[in-house]
């Protein structure tokens, strides 16, 4: 028969084999013997009971012992509550439980609470065989190992022979008649005091190592066992020689084959380490080697008085600053020092919510990402939500106090949250319940599994001003898309927040956004909530709402070509699905002006008002949208200071002359002629044709795969127009050579960027020219320059070389058809650059349906096709095109 | 040995796939939920599959088919939420026998009707038993973590309720599954027990449990060897894992199963990570090519799909499966 080794489980595994030494029971946890741990559960103080048992745990227990068995206690009460808390404690829940009880009620209702194999300590044939057997039966289906008392009807074995006469019999009974595991099995022979001055006790010890080592070599596959400090009970109040007498016995007991004990974990003296005189007397009495044992211990005993081992903590910790110690009270979810710190970081701290919105997130950012990367997991992000709220409350009485002196006595509004149905997570939501509750907000939290329904009627009944929703699985996403959807239907109008784990901003923009006309925001964690409350609040709601739609309406186009991007379609299935104009009820405006027209002197003054500065930020790293920069806490005063200064060398380089404007448009007949566009002369002939390409990635219904040309007519249905233009800001080259022979990089970068910004400034005006007067469609727009930064208006300027028309060699015949260099001046480089670099030139569309796009991936039937259709080599084409290959 | 260990000896085994992504196909509404004794239930009922299984059997059994059709040797029964805990929500807890009696018939009916046109290929039913909705080891609330919102006892008497419900309907065997907290399942594996004492039969058990997050444990924390640790006290048919990861995820803690296990192991993963939208896109060719791997290292006996799987994921892994060797059983302590 192969032995196996005993299985035991916490939330980790605990394998006992042969090679294993000795397995440390901790038996602090227990109220018969330790008069402390007694008190503390009498008294109903949990916390520091568990305190106890995480003592044990870092003194080194690898199985905790737990013992209610107390005449003054409701003893199974007692058991589920402390084990329900050790549950929750993954320091501590880490190791295997020994439920530890002489009462079969106490050790169910405990053996009903442990989710990992743990150890029943004990039964025993104390009442006959009947219980036993049924009661070893109830163990085995709960999966645990049982010690097995040596105990029978006539009382507890105290001699060798009556030890292994009991555990040869309850061994035989638990193997054969309940097939229990031998490996589970679990012996107490029995531990008594010895040196007690009775001379019947004096050969205890030595009976108890001959009937381990007995069961070792008769008992296949059982363990031994046993309380350790029985032994020294003669010597209570003396910590040196008790000390000594338990690391002497577990000494000689090891040997003999015991592979566990009960012991004061972390109060062990190393055996070795024992003094040589204070050994020998302790082994005198233990192995029972001379008669005078006893009176010599107790003689010498008197000696060595000693507290014995004290309990050294690691504190280190405690040393930090208080931020560096609250962060690492919620990463290990310690409560110990978390009043204390959270006072120390209140004093340190302009206002209470600071701490709050400081330290306290940013501990809980560095929880989130552990979780996130797999160092934590759920239990242990559990208790340090349950610091974080601690220290919260601690702040709750002075958050209190600084309203009532601020006189702010009414609430900023009322947020509802609620965890969706179908998910039990609320972590998040009741840590931003607890942020936004200190922000002044009201909050309403309807607790987690809350139908659409209830989330609705509860906000309709309230008159929230915000819901918030929250989830952690995977369902809870489809959930939020049906509240959403359930919100419109019901013709609601309150602000949406959406957060959680797997909620992203690209799940709102792309799912949740678009079911409800309403603002349904992505909130990334708690500390991005307030921010987003008060303004959805206050005066600068409409700027957010506007701001987010924009951000997710490009993330939802996005998504849309990246999925297109997925699967591809053939170039003749693609132009099929060409966009659908109906041109014959389109009448093409005609244009005021065919041909060129070139402005060489255009007033910097005037066109320094079609500025778009948000990109002009970007260049500098600088992340925002103007003018809402410029109220970002972070970056705000940085890009004020940017933006005055480059107003400041705007208004030099037109009082200087310095810097020159120049722009050449056309406008011409045209026609499109399947993906081409030919251009014709008055008297119709054919003066340019340009190429262009088409989307071929599968899409959606009722989704084109588009192409430039679709936006001009084809010839069977008469005249059309379509233009190009160049333009470019001269001079900043000469300007920034001199900053950067006076070593001032900066200005040189700062006049690069103001004539980048004035050469797409240009090109917006001469846009705007194009459409109220040279081609004059939209003679009555009238656009503030936000909205055509916002791009407003009807037509499109693709440029070649961006998304819709990424192939950059179609520039030589813009170049040609406007005598660009000729007109104005700027040239081509090899590599298709424009020269001067502040310079844009693109391709005008007026059809009221043109829209910008990105091409996307095309495949080698266009490639080899447009390669024809420009004349060009296809390995040319593929090296121009490179990004957009889809093969 | 009874006729499953027998033939998991023989060759790999096929669970079938995800039973709610075949659902969401039919599209169904409200009214798909409620029959004449629900017409006037209090409740919004649309999304309780179980019920399904009484008020559109139809759709059940056509599932169970395809599965089956696509080369699964075992099905699972439409009761992953059919216990009084989890039906609490819907307020139908007067319903759970039933609904576990009739969602076993069903895939009984359809199993018989497959074993019958092909004697080779015996099909079974595991009567699938979920994790209901509420945790023994952990509190559902911060403040107080001594709190729990179900006890074991609790869950015992409505795993038992459930059990019942499918012996009787005849499952063959029993699948307790998508294990987030070990302690759960304890109580179900006790239920099991108690009812086979009951009844004086064998009933194969079939564990499975979920590694939840990128910590490589459970749910209630537990790692993948101190779960094998916490269940392993019944005699089962198998131990695996399933739900929340890929098959390419999965691997590393399967390997641990395997390593230790004294059982037949079984995997039922997703078909990949959900992507930004909750959405599973493995695949079938990508899934069966990862578990490709299982099958070379001889990690595997019974393999099936959770999450995001179809009958076509669940036909590439049945072809691929039957080209390799089952895992022996032989583990070495």
């Amino acid at each position: 028969m192969t032995i196996k080794p005993l299985k035991l489980s916490g939330l980790e595994p605990l394998i006992i084999t042969p090679e294993t030494n000795f397995v440390n029971v901790g038996e602090r946890t227990n109220v018969t013997g330790s008069a402390r741990f007694k008190r503390l559960i009498l008294e109903e103080k949990y916390d520091e009971a568990l305190e106890v048992a995480l003592d044990q745990v870092r003194g080194g227990a690898q199985i905790l012992d737990v013992n209610m068995d107390e005449g003054m206690l409701d003893g199974v009460s007692a058991m589920v509550k402390f084990l329900n808390l050790v549950a929750s404690e993954p320091e501590i829940a880490r190791i295997p439980i020994m439920i530890d009880s002489s009462k079969w009620e106490i050790i169910e209702a405990g053996l009903r609470c442990v989710q990992g194999k743990g150890v029943v300590n004990s039964i025993s044939l104390k009442e006959g065989e009947e219980p036993f057997l049924h009661h070893a039966r109830k163990i085995k289906q709960y999966g645990a190992a049982v010690v097995v008392m040596a105990f029978d009807e006539s009382g507890q074995a105290d001699t060798y022979e009556r030890r292994i006469s009991i555990c040869k019999r309850s061994y035989d009974l638990l193997v054969q008649k309940v097939n229990f595991a031998p490996e589970d099995i679990i012996f107490d022979p029995n531990i008594f005091p010895v040196a007690t001055g009775i001379d019947d006790h004096n050969n205890y010890a030595v009976d108890f190592f001959n009937a381990t080592k007995w069961i070792k070599d008769n008992l296949p596959g059982a363990h031994v066992s046993g309380g350790v400090s029985n032994v020294s009970f003669s010597f209570r109040g003396n910590n040196v020689v008790r000390e000594a007498m338990h690391s002497a016995f577990l000494y000689h007991g090891i040997k003999a084959g015991m592979d566990m004990g009960i012991v004061n974990a972390g109060m062990i003296e190393v055996y070795d380490e024992i003094p040589k005189d204070l050994l020998e007397h302790v082994e005198d009495v233990l192995l029972n080697r001379r008669p005078d044992a006893t009176e010599r211990l107790l003689t010498f005993a008197e000696q060595v008085k000693g507290s014995g081992k004290v309990k050294v903590e690691d504190n280190a910790w405690r040393e930090n600053t208080v931020e560096e110690r609250l962060k690492h009270a919620l990463v290990k979810g310690i409560v110990d020092n978390i009043e204390e710190d959270t006072e120390e970081a209140r004093q340190k701290y302009e206002r209470p919510l600071h701490v709050i919105e400081g330290p306290l997130m940013d501990g809980m950012n560095v929880v989130g990402d552990l979780f996130g990367s797999g160092k934590m997991f759920l239990p242990q992000v559990v208790k340090s939500a349950r610091v974080m709220k601690k220290s919260v409350a601690y702040l709750i009485p002075y958050l209190e106090e600084e309203k009532a002196q601020s006189g702010a006595a009414s609430s900023k509004g009322k947020i509802l949250l609620a965890t969706v149905k179908g998910d039990v997570h609320d972590i998040g939501k009741n840590i931003v319940g607890v942020v936004l509750g200190c922000n002044n907000y009201d909050i309403v939290d309807l607790g987690v599994m809350v139908p659409a329904q209830k989330i609705l009627d509860e906000a309709e009944a309230q008159k929230a001003d915000i819901i918030g929703l929250s989830g952690l699985i995977t369902p809870s996403l489809d959930e939020m898309v049906t509240v959403a959807s359930e919100m419109e239907r019901r013709g609601m109008k309150t602000p949406l927040l959406i957060g959680g784990a797997t909620t992203s901003r690209v799940h709102t923009a792309v799912k949740i956004a678009p079911k409800y006309s309403g603002p349904a925001i992505h909130v990334l964690d708690a500390s991005k909530s307030v921010s987003i409350a008060s303004d959805l609040l206050g005066e600068k709601k409409n700027a957010l709402v506007e701001q987010v739609a924009a951000e997710y309406q490009q993330l939802k186009e996005n998504h849309e070509n990246r999925q297109s991007e997925k699967a591809s379609i053939s170039l003749k299935a693609a132009r099929e699905n060409k966009v659908k104009i109906d041109w014959a009820v389109y009448d093409a405006p005609e244009p005021a002006k065919l041909g060129t027209q070139v402005f060489d002197n255009i007033s910097l003054e005037e066109l320094r008002n079609y500025i778009d500065w948000t990109p002009f930020f970007n260049t500098w790293m600088l992340k925002g949208k103007f003018p809402q920069i410029f109220e970002n806490p972070t970056v705000g005063a940085e890009a004020k200071k940017l933006y005055d200064e480059a107003n400041a060398m705007i208004d030099e380089v037109i009082q200087a002359g310095t810097l020159k404007a120049k722009a050449v448009t056309g406008l011409f007949i045209a026609n499109s002629d399947g993906d081409d566009v030919n251009l014709f002369s008055e008297n119709g002939e054919l003066i340019k044709t340009f190429h262009f390409l088409r989307q071929q990635g599968q899409k959606g219904k009722n989704l084109p795969n588009m192409c430039l040309a679709d936006f001009v007519a084809p010839e069977s249905y008469g005249k059309d127009y379509f233009g190009g233009f160049a333009v470019s800001i001269f001079g900043a080259k000469e300007i920034a050579e001199k900053f950067e022979a006076d070593h001032d990089d900066y200005s040189s970068i700062m006049i690069k960027a103001v004539a980048d910004r004035f050469a797409e400034a240009l090109a917006e005006m001469m846009h705007e020219k194009i459409r109220k007067e040279t081609w004059g469609y939209a003679k009555a727009e009238n656009l503030d320059n936000e909205s055509l930064i916002k791009e407003k208006y009807k037509g499109i300027r693709p440029a070649p070389g961006y998304p819709a028309c990424p192939d950059h060699t179609e520039k030589p015949a813009l170049f040609e058809l406007l005598k660009v260099e000729e007109n104005i001046g700027t040239s081509l480089t090899e590599s298709m650059a424009m020269y001067p670099a502040a310079s844009v030139s693109g391709f005008y569309f007026g059809h009221p349906e043109s829209k910008y796009f990105g091409l996307g991936k095309i495949q080698r039937d266009q490639v080899e096709e447009y390669a024809k259709r420009k004349g060009m080599e296809v390995k040319e084409i593929e090296q121009w095109l490179a990004p957009n290959l889809g093969y | 040995m009874n006729k499953l260990q027998e033939i998991a000896q023989q060759r790999v085994l096929v669970l079938d796939g995800a039973m709610g992504t075949m659902i969401q196909r039919y599209k169904l509404e409200e009214e798909d939920f409620r029959n004449e004794q629900l017409k006037d239930h209090p409740s919004d009922l649309k999304g309780n599959n179980d019920l399904l299984s009484i008020t559109r059997p139809d759709v059940i059994k056509a599932i169970h088919a395809e599965y089956f059709k696509a080369g699964a040797d075992i099905a699972e029964t439409n009761t992953f939420s059919g216990t009084r805990i989890a039906q609490a929500d819907y307020g139908l807890e007067h319903l759970v026998y039933d609904l576990n009696y009739q969602s076993a018939r069903l895939a009984r009916d359809v199993a018989d009707e497959f074993t019958k046109s092909e004697p080779d290929k015996p099909r079974f039913v595991a009567g699938s038993i979920g994790p209901t909705n509420r945790t023994a080891s952990l509190s559902p609330d911060v403040n107080d973590p001594g709190f729990r919102a179900v006890t074991f006892e609790e869950l015992f008497e409505a795993y038992q309720e459930q059990v019942r419900g499918l012996l009787d309907g005849g499952a063959d065997l029993l699948l307790v599954e998508t294990v987030f907290d070990t302690l759960n399942a304890k109580a179900a594996l006790m239920a099991i027990d108690e009812e086979a004492q009951k009844r004086g039969i064998v009933v194969p058990i079939m564990v499975s449990g979920t590694i939840t997050d990128a910590s490589g444990r459970t749910l209630s924390g537990q790692t993948t060897e101190a779960f094998l640790i916490s269940v392993a006290h019944m005699p089962l048919l198998s131990v695996g894992l399933n739900c929340a990861l890929g098959a390419k995820q999965l691997r590393p803690y399967l390997k641990t199963l395997s390593d230790n296990a004294p059982f037949q192991i079984s995997a039922h993963p997703n078909a990949g990570l959900p992507n930004e939208f909750g959405e599973y896109d493995e695949t079938p060719e990508d899934m069966a090519s990862q578990i490709e791997e299982y099958l070379k290292d001889g990690l595997i006996n019974i393999i099936g799909g959770c999450c995001g799987t179809t009958p076509d994921h669940i036909r590439a892994i049945a072809d691929m499966a039957a080209k390799y060797e089952p895992r022996g059983l032989a583990v070495s302590e």
